[in-house]
């Protein structure tokens, strides 16, 4: 397109409207990328740190110890408050700064308007703005670290009370959780225009890679789930500071005096409310990883996704029906039968579509010739730790069976199957997978299997033990790993376990960091457009790397299905969606 | 590349981008405000009394007894009719007239002014009398509720203000653009027009 090129011309982007302030959603894809990574570093170093105080409570940190301030950790001995900081930042950080930007703000952002075969997203500003107001809110929480008495510390729920009469870190996380919420509403907003007015010619909706497909539906989460967050916080910051008692009850005592508030408030009102957000939340960790396994399956199977049409509906079922199951993480609460046991039943409902969604995955492999490399490792991993991770869900859906269990480590272990083993491996597919469209150049080999099977062996010596310590009755969240308990004297003794296979697993990581980096100028060339011979638009009808100003040379129109591979009677294994 | 549909509809949906943004847009703000309503509820349901509030010794047996129903019933009023302008102030782009869309419009934003000025005059009787948001769970829910609404009515006006000032210039260049955005613009402050018809009645009445 003369159009194009003349425009190449014209202006020659400076430094600084081209890497900081773009509006490019490619761009915005790599600061959201590299943004996130740092997060999921940062965040994994904290949990480093507890699992130090769980294996050797008491025990100074080595090495780095010294580093600390007086009221962390003198002499290196963690301080049970700077534990609980620890805590609820390495939730917070994981889920809001870490997973969810990579998954969505990164991947979503780079890849969607490539496999629509739109020129951009529909907002592009409205996509800058996004992700600089994701960035303050990081830096808001970060900075939370340096308040006085420190960072929030009521975990990543900030259940009230204690929430609301906790120091002033808690009015950082707050003010943080407004940046973040703000910023995820924008994108979603963006996301959806985009996916419905600027599909290319031919591009219906069953046309649609499922990657975009669960990006659809992870923004429809996220517009209508986290506002309820946001009013919720309004209420906690109301009651922080102008002394309102939405969240605390009448003659609530605090250390042996009645507080003085009007009271009247409700606890539950705050788990009502976070919890409406926080179930579909967990969905919106959960869809992109899916997302991203199955196209790097279809790819590496060469064989269509199986029951496409099957799994797109269940996602949308998946997606409506977890506006209706957020109770079931209130089960102790005492709610009441009736109340119990409607969100018992809508909890046994949504697993079925998750199911047929990890069938269909696993159907797909069925009979193919599978190529192993990296990125199909990740994603073949991610099918037994998110099954795990789900089947361990079950048992927490009925109330019986959860009352025992809620607070425990099985709790920990459940869902960390699904975004650590699970989400984050697909993360990390989608990685190996997409990098060479990114940066022209493939990620090493070598040092990517290195990582893969350090990664997946590790993890599970982490996460495997939590679900013995939690069946016998070990809280979470205690500082001391719970030696004060003489029931967990019998599992007590994984911490030590479980805290070297958290650090080895860290050190599985430098080979991942040294090969990103490396691969970035001196990873080798690919040597085509399309280097892993795949069927959908970003692959097939854009250069690699991709234009530095729009997408498309000339606008792609689309003639068939997502995963047209192995077509019968067709002599190449693959027909891209462009190809008439 | 130009990004399409931004100026005129994509056939198959039939809207312009924008517009689809703006009522995604408002999906969510639905959602926020459906929030604190179910909060309202559920404070209300579990309270003893409503609104409960005794004050120097005078007991409060009513909402309409703490808020003034005639300066809200006012302020209704008053939104009502700026919904009304903002929508002639799109009708008149339509047909071209653009002096009547000045007038319509800065009519819009003089209406906006005047309810945030019954607002806070309903705030500062409320704070002289020592009724603060931390006095009762009915107060602070009050307060939170209409002060979020206010916001976005600052916000209305901030958005309306702009397309009217330096926003107009696009008259020029873009003309149906410009009509969408006041088209869009128009949308909004019908929403925040609803909060409030929500809102009266549920604070100050029942
Ligand atoms: C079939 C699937 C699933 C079922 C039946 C299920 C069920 C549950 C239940 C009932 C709880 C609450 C337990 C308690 O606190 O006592 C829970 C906790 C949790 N689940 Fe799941 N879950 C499933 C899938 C997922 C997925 C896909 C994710 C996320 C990616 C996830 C993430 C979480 C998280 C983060 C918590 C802990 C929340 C906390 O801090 O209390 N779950 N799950
Ligand atoms: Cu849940």
């Amino acid at each position: 397109m003369t159009n194009t090129t003349e425009h190449d011309h014209h202006h020659e982007l400076s430094f600084i409207r081209k890497w900081i302030f773009s509006t490019d959603h490619k761009v915005i894809g790599i600061q959201y990328g590299l943004t996130a990574l740092f997060f999921l570093l940062f965040g994994f170093c904290l949990m480093l740190l507890m699992r130090w105080q769980l294996a050797y409570p008491g025990d100074p940190v080595p090495i780095i110890g010294w580093l600390f301030s007086d009221e962390t950790m003198p002499g290196g001995v963690m301080l049970p408050e700077f534990y609980n900081q620890l805590g609820a930042m390495h939730g917070t950080i994981m889920v809001f700064l870490g997973v969810v930007p990579l998954a969505v703000g990164a991947f979503g952002n780079y890849i969607v308007p490539l496999q629509i075969g739109a020129p951009d997203m529909a907002f592009p500003k409205l996509n800058m703005a996004s992700y600089w107001v994701y960035f303050i809110g990081g830096v808001v929480m970060l900075s939370s670290f340096l308040v006085p008495a420190g960072a929030a510390k009521a975990g990543w729920t900030s259940y009230p009370p204690l929430a609301d009469i906790e120091t002033m870190g808690q009015t950082m996380w707050l003010i943080g959780m407004f940046f973040l919420i703000t910023s995820s509403l924008l994108g979603a907003v963006n996301f959806l225009t985009t996916i419905i007015q600027l599909r290319t010619e031919g591009m219906t909706y069953m046309r649609m890679p499922f990657f975009t497909w669960v990006q659809f539906v992870t923004a429809f989460l996220l517009l209508l789930a986290f506002p309820p967050l946001e009013a919720a916080a309004v209420l906690q910051l109301a009651d922080r500071l102008i002394d309102t008692s939405f969240f605390l009850p009448s003659g609530l005592v605090v250390s042996g005096e009645i507080l003085e508030v009007s009271g009247g408030g409700s606890p539950l009102l705050w788990q009502h409310l976070f919890w409406f957000l926080a179930h579909p939340e967990v969905y919106v960790l959960i869809l992109p990883a899916m997302g991203i396994v199955c196209e790097i399956i279809a790819n590496n199977t060469r064989k269509p996704l199986w029951g496409y049409k099957l799994m797109v509906q269940s996602l949308v079922f998946l997606g409506v029906m977890s506006f209706v199951v957020w109770a079931h993480h209130m089960f102790i609460t005492g709610m009441g039968t009736g109340l119990s046991t409607f969100f018992q039943i809508t909890t046994m409902i949504i697993s079925v579509p998750s199911v047929v969604i990890l069938s269909g995955m696993f159907l797909s492999l069925w009979g193919a010739s599978i190529r192993f490399t990296t990125p199909m490792l990740f994603a073949l991993a991610f099918l037994p730790m998110f099954g795990i991770g789900g089947l361990t869900g079950l048992p927490l859906g009925l109330a019986p069976t959860d009352i025992p269990l809620h607070d425990t480590m099985y709790i920990i272990g459940h869902f960390h199957y699904i975004v650590a083993p699970g989400t984050i491996m697909a993360l990390m597919a989608g990685i190996y997978y997409w990098f060479p469209k990114v940066t022209g150049r493939y990620m090493n080999d070598i040092l990517g299997k290195i990582h893969f099977w350090g990664t997946l062996i590790f993890m599970n010596g982490i996460f495997m033990p939590m679900f013995i310590q939690g069946l016998a009755g070990v809280s979470r969240r205690l500082y001391d790993g719970g030696q004060t308990y003489e029931f967990a004297s019998e599992v007590i003794k994984y911490n030590e376990f479980m805290s070297q296979s958290a650090f080895l697993l860290a050190i599985f990581q430098l080979p991942f960091i040294v090969n990103f980096f490396w691969s970035i100028w001196k990873g080798k060339k690919v040597d085509d457009d399309n280097p892993w011979k795949a069927t959908t638009l970003e692959w097939s009808a854009t250069p690699t790397p991709p234009l530095a100003h729009g997408n498309f040379e000339t606008t792609p129109v689309v003639y068939r299905g997502p995963y047209e591979y192995s077509v019968p009677g067709e002599e190449s294994d693959y027909l891209p969606q462009n190809q008439p | 590349m130009e990004i399409p549909y931004t100026v005129h509809p994509r056939p198959d949906t039939g809207v312009t981008n924008a517009k689809v943004g703006i009522w995604l847009f408002l999906a969510s703000e639905i959602m926020l405000f459906g929030g604190l309503f179910s909060a309202y509820i559920f404070l209300r349901m579990g309270a003893p009394e409503w609104p409960g509030t005794t004050m120097s010794g005078h007991y409060y047996a009513s909402a309409s007894d703490i808020l003034s129903v005639p300066l809200a019933a006012l302020n209704t009023v008053i939104l009502i009719a700026s919904s009304v302008t903002i929508v002639l102030a799109w009708a008149s782009l339509m047909t071209n007239n653009f002096s009547k869309y000045r007038i319509y419009m800065g009519l819009t934003i003089l209406m906006s002014f005047g309810f945030l000025i019954v607002k806070s005059i309903e705030y500062s009787t409320k704070f002289e009398h020592g009724l603060f948001p931390s006095e009762s769970t009915f107060l602070a829910i009050y307060f939170v509720m209409t002060g979020l609404h206010a916001i976005h009515v600052i916000g209305g006006i901030v958005v309306n203000a702009y397309l009217l000032g330096p926003g107009a210039k696009m008259w020029k260049t873009n003309p149906t653009q410009y009509t969408n955005r006041i088209e869009v613009a128009g949308l909004y402050w019908h929403f925040v027009d609803i909060v409030w018809i929500f809102l009266f009645p549920t604070i100050y009445l029942i």
